[in-house]
């Protein structure tokens, strides 16, 4: 239970095609991440699995079943939406319970799944509060526990960390990837924030202007990336791209680089810069070198290295780690 | 020290609001101490203390009937409130939950009939209602205050309604609620603080509508509002009588609005703040 698959989905609002036609397969247990920048279209492939909006044409099949033109509550999934829509007027209890409610479902049997729903998300001492007095996090987890009673074959996240601060985003990421391991249903989680796309995914899906640019683990996604937009978009820092002289006398149009994949030095290397912001993380250190041959290059150097601003550096690219592409944008291997 | 200016500010701001407040109500406060003088009193002068007489109160209930205005003016406040919900909940409903090119425009457009002095339409509607008979009816005047008031209504509805985000309707469809399931367990909860305080607002306009009450009515459809006019008689004026009268018609609408305070300003500000 929890298989997905995406037949030549098409979605056009008007004359304007926001996903041309998608083909995918999502498996059963899987941990999928739609990413890609704003306006991608990521969101809208989610709500069209979801069944609130309608695919122009094309075939959605979950567990096998055509539900391209089945209504949302037919299809067995279950969304957390970024605003977390929860029912306002309710106690944490009744938005939990409330899926339950609409199934007709017996009280004594709703009753013991919501208590078994709010101890795994530690919301017992809160059941009978209105989601109103409740923090971010903890709405989030109410939204969680209003999908998981439903017993999905699949959830479907829909940015659901974005309203939330840095630190407790980073615990919720935890969270919900401890949950995917508890429960072993399908998941699909969409985002903008490629740091949550390679922390928490099996499969990222890199989608651009409606399109899939790639789809793999997020290794292969780093290591290997199909061409620039991927390779420029998953990695923190970005990747370097460079294009011109450089890169032609590599038999390529772009040649890309990614900041932990340089070596800089103060006496001699490739590249001669001046060192501009250096960004202290602790740990690391990533300097932005503005060089003479290839422009601003990002560089992760260690913690301690002892930089200053206006300092002449050199940088030298690990040669076996290029990436290379060609006037399409696409990778050369 | 920075407490201590503060609290200095919030008493100089706390006096400065009761000052303000208290010159607002004035004319009001001023209206109910004259009802409980006698004439001579009244036109003595200003005077804050009255004699305490109910002289006034007694003469008003003995020239006119008090009750059958009184009883008009609930029926066409609350009449015409209940016709307006009916007409502008699903106005607005639809305009906010199905927007289309044009709604903006009609939201507009209604709202700027408001800016047009009602007595621009006073020859055409007056003709109307005494070509079809309808002067001095209390039906056809509920129609014609569900009207005049009808902008302000749909334009509160339409913020309320706006209020509630899509997305929790989403998540109700999700969870399986039928578009009933949907229409009772969620929408209207959400929405019925919000058609509750349009309800009392529009009451209250109602109340205090005077312009067509009194030039549609005669007397058997005449509210409080003609109560109040026909003390203002060719003979002379009679402060404290008329006092008396206006204390009689706007005492029903004042405890009412006392009581739901909490209800009106949150509609008057929804939206606004957040």
């Amino acid at each position: 239970m929890g298989t997905i698959q995406l037949k030549k989905v098409n979605k056009s609002f008007g004359n304007t095609a926001v996903i041309p036609g998608i083909d995918l397969v999502i498996n059963e247990g899987e941990f999928v991440v739609f990413v890609g920048p704003s306006g991608c279209g990521k969101s809208t492939l989610l709500r069209l699995i979801a069944g609130l909006e309608d695919t122009t044409s094309g075939t959605i099949e979950i567990d096998g079943r055509d539900m391209t033109s089945e209504a949302p509550a037919k299809r067995r999934l279950a969304m957390v939406f970024q605003s977390y829509a929860l029912y306002p007027h309710m106690s944490v209890r009744k938005n939990i319970a409330f899926p339950l409610k609409m199934a007709k479902m017996p009280q004594e049997q709703i009753d013991k799944k919501v208590n078994e729903a709010a101890r795994v998300l530690n919301l017992t001492n809160y059941l009978e509060r209105r989601p109103g007095q409740l923090s971010g996090g903890q709405r989030q987890r109410v939204a969680i526990g209003r999908a998981i009673v439903r017993e999905p074959s699949a959830f479907l996240f829909d940015e659901p960390l974005s309203n939330l601060d840095a630190a407790l985003r980073g615990t919720m990421r935890l969270e919900i990837s401890e949950l995917h391991h508890q429960l072993g249903t399908t998941m699909i989680y969409v985002t903008h924030d490629q740091v949550e796309a390679m922390t928490m995914a099996d499969k990222i899906v890199v989608l651009n202007a409606g399109r899939i640019e790639q789809v793999g683990s997020p290794m292969e996604l780093y290591h290997t990336p199909n061409n620039v937009f991927v390779a420029g978009f998953i990695g923190s820092p970005r990747m370097n791209l460079v294009t011109g002289a450089e890169a032609q006398a590599l038999n390529a149009t772009t040649i890309g680089t990614r900041p932990e994949h340089i070596a800089i030095s103060k006496t001699e290397g490739k590249w001669k810069g001046k060192a501009g912001v250096a960004e202290h993380l602790g740990a690391d250190t990533f300097v932005h070198v503005h060089t003479e041959k290839v422009g601003t290059i990002t560089v992760r150097a260690p913690g301690d290295f002892d930089i200053h601003f206006d300092d002449t550096v050199y940088l030298t690219p690990d040669a076996t780690r290029l990436h290379r592409f060609d006037a399409n944008g696409l990778a050369i291997r | 020290m920075a407490r201590a200016v503060s609290t200095r500010r919030t008493a100089v701001v706390t006096v400065v609001a009761w000052i303000v407040a208290l010159l607002i109500f004035f004319p009001i406060l001023y209206t109910i101490i004259t009802s409980f003088k006698s004439e001579q009193e009244a036109i003595q002068g200003f005077n804050l203390i009255p004699s305490g007489t109910l002289e006034s109160y007694y003469d008003v209930e003995s020239q006119k009937d008090y009750f059958t205005p009184f009883l008009n003016s609930v029926f066409l406040s609350v009449g015409s409130t209940i016709l307006a919900l009916i007409v502008a909940v699903p106005a607005a409903w639809s305009m906010a939950f199905a927007p289309a090119k044009r709604t903006k425009d009609i939201l507009m457009w209604m709202l700027s009939t408001k800016m047009m002095p009602a007595v621009a339409v006073l020859f055409p509607i007056y003709l109307l209602f005494r070509n079809l008979g309808l002067l001095d009816s209390r039906a056809a005047l509920c129609v014609m205050l569900m009207l005049i008031n009808l902008p302000i209504v749909v334009w509160m509805l339409y913020t309320y309604f706006r209020e509630i985000p899509g997305e929790i309707l989403e998540a109700a469809r999700m969870d399986g609620a039928t578009l009933w399931g949907e229409i009772i367990y969620v929408l209207t909860p959400m929405a019925v603080p919000g058609i509750a305080s349009t309800m009392l607002l529009n009451i209250i306009l109602a109340w205090n509508e005077s312009f067509w009450t009194i030039q549609l009515t005669t007397t058997n459809a005449a509210p409080l509002t003609a109560f109040i006019a026909s003390f203002s008689s060719p003979q002379g004026l009679f402060w404290a009588k008329l006092s008396a009268a206006s204390t009689l018609a706007i005492a029903p609408i004042l405890i009412m609005g006392w009581f739901s305070q909490k209800q009106l300003v949150r509609g008057l500000t929804f939206g606004a703040v957040k």
